[in-house]
């Protein structure tokens, strides 16, 4: 495999359980060395899509293929291939740190003269010094997440799979989590992540933005902001807040409203659109202060993608 | 296959069950409590079987046929009930099994024609207890007969009678006491290991669905067939750690005869362990709830281990379908195996057929559990 090949490609990649399409039609393609981040909210499609590039669920159509591997035809050699993290913490509770590692280090033939130096680097990435010999369930989350990723890369996989490797983990556990992450990316380690973060997507290279099992958008966080959102984003600050949201949905050039904490968003077509907007609110009797323009965060950028595509179905959304 | 791998699931495995200090006091104190419970409860023998003597003449006679029916250890009397009505209200309220009633001119008619009856009357509502004791009732009147005969004519100076040219001479091979209890212990000891065995692999599997460990273990490139050995492995171990607790218990504490060598049992046993932890494990594999592995398990080897193996009901007096579904049942072969090797003390060789039969069984079901493992989620 050379190095400009796609390391993580999907073709179509649908899975439908019974009548329920969990993911529909998704198309990917993940170089080597990226951290892809993987949107949405739950029940989108992200697990499903990670277990079918896991070889752990078959796919209903299309195709996709991991380090070379075909994950319909070559489970097995796609499994050698990788490293997962399900969603659920899903180590031994009843097996030490040491233990675990060492039983992943003899799943995954890891040879027995790097295994102990493998194992303790596993050990300290993981910030595990002096806990070597506890039970797994008596860590607290960040400690058990990072450990599931120690196990996960013992075998040093080109790629990872995490699947909401953060989730119920504090703050700063998962700012140390997304360090570890890049160390591995500047490795040359492919990443898959998904999370429902949506502040955690900015610590990727790409993101993937799905909803209900189809593709919403791809791209650079820097991307999606600029052209994601197909308009301009203005804050208003105005009372009473319900008023001014009703009257402007009404109003010329506006493509949408949303109540952010005590201000409203507005996303509008151009720069003179949102010229036109405090003199229109103070007619209808709502006090206003002049429209500033604001940076969109990918929050505003998802919640307007997935709003326009169920106005117009079949529109995928933008793709670089 | 990967040794490796094999290995690695065996140590994990046995670190789980290490932990688990209550499973595994199960594992090892269940077939301690069922070797009691079985062992001791079960026997086909008659004993002490209380009789109402409604003892009519009470001349020396009848008092020495009384005397012969208690000294014969199979009958204990009650003399109280001697009436006809306290005999019936008696065998109504079941405080006796059977009466005997000696009439009122027994020993004139014995003396004076040569013949007298005795009647007994038995509650058939339990027919085994009743065969046995009316034949152990037959046995004590012939010998007293026989016995009174030989008197008679040794006090009128005659020679005794000769009854009967042919003698039978009846012997009984390989279990001399007739005693049911050395017939039924080795078949305890199979019934004990099937259920015990099933019950130690069926959750192993269930147990990790239910944890979602599964989910990280089939991630890898790990294999069906190493998951399996890797986890039979350690239960094998206690398996046999059993086994061998019933094997001595019956042979050291209810003595009964061990004419086989330890070689030949060890083979059958280890092949034997192999076939129902296979089948615990199969059932692990196919059903995802712990509860629901453990109960299946328990349902599928009760009833055709104690009714079908031969273990108290002889596998030859079965209607034919019967006996046809009994083949299925891999316990009739190990109880087959076990009663020849403590009783008769049979060789290898003697014993080829079980064996195959054991072995063919243990490839099917080694054969389907690794087929029938899931690695993926759907």
């Amino acid at each position: 495999m050379t190095g400009s090949q796609p390391v993580v490609v999907a073709e179509g990649l649908t899975k439908r359980f019974g009548a329920f399409t969990a993911v529909d039609r998704l198309d990917l393609s993940i170089a080597k060395g990226e951290v892809v981040g993987f949107i949405g909210p739950n029940g989108a499609g992200k697990s499903t899509t990670i277990r079918m590039l896991c070889g752990l669920l078959r796919p209903s159509a299309g195709r996709a293929s991991v380090a070379g591997f075909d994950v319909g035809r070559q489970p097995e050699a796609v499994r050698a291939h990788i490293g997962y993290m399900s969603q659920k913490f899903s180590l031994y509770g009843d097996l030490t740190c040491r233990e675990n590692l060492r039983f992943f280090a003899g799943i995954y033939r890891v040879p027995r003269q790097e295994r102990a130096e493998r194992t303790h680097f596993a050990i300290t990435m993981a910030g595990l010094e002096g806990r070597e010999d506890m039970l797994v369930r008596t860590l607290a989350g960040g400690w058990k997440q990072r450990l599931a990723l120690g196990c996960a890369i013992l075998h040093r996989p080109p790629v990872l799979f995490l699947d909401e490797p953060t989730s119920g983990v504090e703050p700063q556990a998962r700012r140390r989590f997304w360090d570890l992450i890049h160390t591995l990316a500047d490795g040359g380690v492919t990443i898959l992540v998904s999370t429902h973060y949506m502040d955690e997507a900015e610590y990727c290279n790409r993101i993937t933005m799905i909803d209900a099992g189809r593709l919403v958008a791809i791209g650079s966080p820097r991307e999606l902001r600029q052209q994601g959102l197909g308009g301009q984003l203005f804050e208003i600050v105005c009372a009473p807040l319900g008023a001014a949201l009703a009257a402007l949905r009404q109003a010329p050039g506006v493509l949408e409203v949303d109540i952010f904490g005590d201000k409203l968003h507005v996303l509008v077509h151009e720069q003179a659109v949102a010229e036109t907007l405090r003199p229109f609110l103070t007619e209808k009797g709502i006090t206003a202060d002049p429209p500033r323009s604001i940076a969109p965060s990918l929050e505003d950028v998802f919640v307007q993608l997935v709003s326009r595509r169920s106005k117009a179905p079949g529109d995928a959304g933008i793709k670089p | 296959m990967s040794l490796r791998r094999l290995f690695a699931m065996a140590f994990k495995e046995t670190l789980q069950i290490w932990r688990d200090p209550r499973s595994l006091a199960i594992a090892l104190l269940m077939p301690v409590m069922q070797m009691a419970l079985l062992g001791y409860g079960v026997s086909l023998d008659i004993k002490r079987v209380p009789l109402c003597i409604n003892d009519q003449e009470h001349s020396q006679l009848s008092r020495d046929l009384v005397q012969r029916f208690v000294a014969s250890g199979w009958f204990s009397a009650d003399h109280a009930s001697a009436t006809d009505r306290a005999v019936r209200g008696a065998l109504d309220r079941g405080t006796c099994a059977g009466a005997v009633t000696i009439p009122v001119d027994f020993s004139r008619a014995l003396m004076t024609t040569g013949s007298a009856s005795v009647q007994t009357v038995f509650d058939a509502t339990d027919t085994n207890t009743t065969n046995v004791a009316i034949g152990y009732a037959q046995g004590v009147i012939a010998q007293t007969t026989a016995d009174f005969e030989s008197q008679w004519a040794a006090a009128h100076g005659l020679r005794p009678p000769k009854i009967g040219a042919v003698d039978l001479e009846a012997r009984v091979w390989f279990n001399e006491g007739l005693d049911s209890r050395n017939f039924i212990i080795p078949a305890v000891v199979a019934v004990i290991l099937a259920l015990v065995g099933a019950q130690l692999t069926s959750l192993t599997i269930s147990r990790e669905w239910e944890r979602g460990t599964m989910e990280q273990l089939i991630s890898t490139p790990v294999t069906a067939l190493e998951v399996m050995l890797g986890k039979l492995v350690p239960y094998f171990v206690i398996g046999l750690i059993d086994a061998a607790f019933c094997l001595f218990t019956a042979i050291y504490w209810f003595k009964v005869p061990f004419r086989g060598s330890f070689i030949v049992l060890a083979i059958t046993t280890a092949l034997f362990t192999l076939v129902v932890l296979g089948i615990g494990y199969l059932i692990s594999v196919r059903i995802r709830s712990q509860l629901g592995a453990s109960q299946v398990a328990l349902i599928l080897t009760m009833t055709p281990t104690t009714m079908l193996s031969g273990y108290t009901f002889a596998i030859d007096q079965m209607p034919a379908p019967v006996q046809a579904v009994t083949l299925l049942v891999y316990a009739r072969y190990y109880v087959t195996i076990l009663r020849d090797v403590f009783l008769k003390g049979s060789p290898l060789q003697d014993l080829l057929i079980p064996i195959a039969a054991l072995s063919a069984y243990a490839a099917a079901i080694i054969w389907i559990a690794a087929r029938s493992f899931r690695d993926r989620l759907d």
